[in-house]
């Protein structure tokens, strides 16, 4: 099953990928790919473990997500994307590849009440375009758009600058309004200078996805959110 | 894929009992028109002689190029083609589904190239600027020269910069933001009166004279049953946040390398910079030139248009 969602003038594709194995007792699960990626059709190996529901969410212009026209992809929007997708599910686990591990960082640090837990994986776009800008390039014909990942998204979130003390804001936030003593997991073996800086952080933890599933089922909803 | 080059005329709707409003020294466009780029439809403002040389201009955040209507005549008197577009989501453009400075960098471009290839001169104003300077240091082949009007940021104050982002962030900016978004398609702005609206956008531009912001209310919102509306895409909201910060911006101007003209008004306003003289001489590129004014605030090009029209004639030379 796919539900389609709005955010702003964009309709993303949140696809159900199982029920819980659980009778719903544990939050879902919502995976989030990597950049140029689109969500698996099945629950991935590594996510087999998960008692809940598996939700996956196409990031805009990525999958069967709406291609916005010209570009102007930021991760902030797309955390928003992500936002649609908790506002959709109510309190979830995050689990992110690559891109989708920076912008399950941020989601948790923003809605540190509805997201209970995030594990950031080694996929594409992990590094984004490092601590600060490059030589900025900027394409004089418009770029050939056929169809998902949308090109625009490939140019642009290669090139988002991700300065260490932005995301280790994001982490704090995480760590200090979520209640969790363990609000976010670090499995990405390749570690670009934000994370670094991220997993250096009190309530960010290093460990494998196994673990960190394990942990974040039996972590507890925000009072609020339980309510 | 749609062509940038094709030209769509701007339908212009005929507002019944529009209240008619002038203001001394302004002039609607001498031509209207479209240029597609990337797929977003932008409306393109022109004054002066469509055979002379070009002049870029860009608008700031919350403007639109019909801001321009005073200051651009004027340089269109010295015989400029002046051609100025609406921002992706402000004036008659279209409402983008995203924005980001790259995606002005990108329009600037398209509407360049609207008006003939080769370099040509530009100027920008506050987030016009910034872009601009983006511009300029990305294909320095396509600027001849370039002028800054209170547009190099120095210092974390950018209520224009919504579609940027600020690094500062407090617990519940994020989510303010986010909850922004999620009511985003449904949103519209508010509707007043001609006054109304004036009213309110003083209380951003507190220097500019409200007979100018009624004027504005004319030109740059539309007139809804229900009242007035700005045309801005309400998605775009002032206070954004994210990763930007101000050196990035101005760690490309030093490397410039073209005829370089800053104009700073250091009156201080809600949507000025803060950006001080000093921050902007230490950066100045070789043979860059630095204009303060100390009495007058972030848009001098309304505040003192003759002024500052006289000085960038004089600083962009002979057209032909």
């Amino acid at each position: 099953m796919t539900v389609t969602l709005a955010h702003n003038k964009v309709r993303l594709a949140l696809h159900h990928l199982r029920d819980g194995a659980d009778g719903g007792g544990v939050r879902p699960l919502l995976h989030v790919h990597g950049l140029g990626e689109r969500s698996p059709d099945e629950v991935p190996e590594v996510l087999a473990s998960w008692p809940g529901q598996v939700w996956a969410l196409d990031l805009t212009g990525h999958g069967d997500s709406s291609i916005p026209a010209g570009g102007g992809y930021s991760c902030e929007v797309l955390m928003g994307d992500a936002d649609s997708a908790v506002a959709h599910l109510g309190p979830v686990t995050v689990y992110g590849r690559g891109l989708g591990g920076y912008v399950a960082l941020l989601i948790a640090g923003a809605r540190p009440e509805l997201v209970r837990g995030a594990v950031i994986d080694d996929g594409p776009g992990l590094t984004g375009g490092g601590v600060e800008p490059g030589t900025p390039f900027v394409p004089q014909q418009p770029l050939e758009v056929t169809g998902t990942p949308d090109p625009y998204a490939l140019l642009e979130l290669s090139v988002d600058v991700r300065p260490p003390d932005y995301a280790t804001t994001f982490a704090r936030l995480a760590a200090t309004l979520s209640g969790l003593d363990v609000a976010v997991a670090v499995a990405a073996r390749f570690r670009p200078p934000w994370l670094t800086a991220v997993a250096n952080e009190p309530g960010v933890h290093g460990m494998a996805v196994a673990e960190a599933l394990a942990l974040f089922a039996a972590s507890p909803d925000a009072p609020a959110a339980a309510g | 894929m749609l062509d940038p080059s094709v030209k769509i005329p701007v339908v212009l709707e005929p507002l019944e009992d529009a209240e008619v409003v002038t203001y001394l020294g302004a002039q609607a466009p001498s031509r209207q028109r479209s240029v597609v780029s990337h797929g977003v439809r932008l409306a393109v403002h022109e004054w002066g002689d469509e055979a002379a040389p070009p002049l870029l201009l860009a608008h700031g955040g919350f403007d639109f190029g019909r801001t321009f209507d005073v200051f651009a005549p004027l340089l269109a008197a010295g015989g400029w083609r002046v051609a100025v577009w609406d921002h992706r989501g402000h004036g008659d453009s279209d409402h983008a589904a995203l924005y980001s400075w790259e995606t002005d960098v990108r329009d600037a471009v398209a509407v360049m190239d609207s008006l003939g290839g080769g370099a040509i001169p530009v100027l920008g104003h506050s987030k016009g600027g910034g872009v601009m300077v983006q511009l300029a240091a990305s294909l320095p082949h396509r600027v001849r020269q370039l002028v800054n009007i209170d547009g190099l940021p120095s210092r974390r104050n950018f209520p224009d910069v919504s579609d940027h982002q600020r690094t500062k962030m407090l617990a519940g900016e994020a989510a303010a933001w986010l909850d922004h978004r999620r009511n985003a398609i449904h949103r519209k702005r508010k509707p007043g009166t001609i006054d109304e609206l004036a009213a309110r956008r003083g209380r951003m531009n507190p220097r500019l004279r409200h007979e100018w912001l009624r004027y504005l209310v004319t030109v740059g919102a539309r007139r809804d049953p229900d009242g007035w509306r700005w045309k801005i895409d309400p998605v775009i909201r002032p206070g954004g946040f994210g990763p930007w910060r101000p050196e990035w911006a101005m760690n490309r101007v030093p490397g410039l390398s073209i005829p370089f003209l800053a104009l700073l008004g250091v009156q201080p306003e809600p949507m000025g910079w803060g950006t001080r003289p000093d921050d902007v001489t230490a950066l100045l590129p070789a043979g860059g030139r630095l204009e303060v004014f100390p009495d007058i605030g972030h848009f001098l090009h309304i505040e003192q248009p003759q002024k500052v029209a006289e000085i960038v004639l004089d600083f962009l030379g002979d057209p032909r």
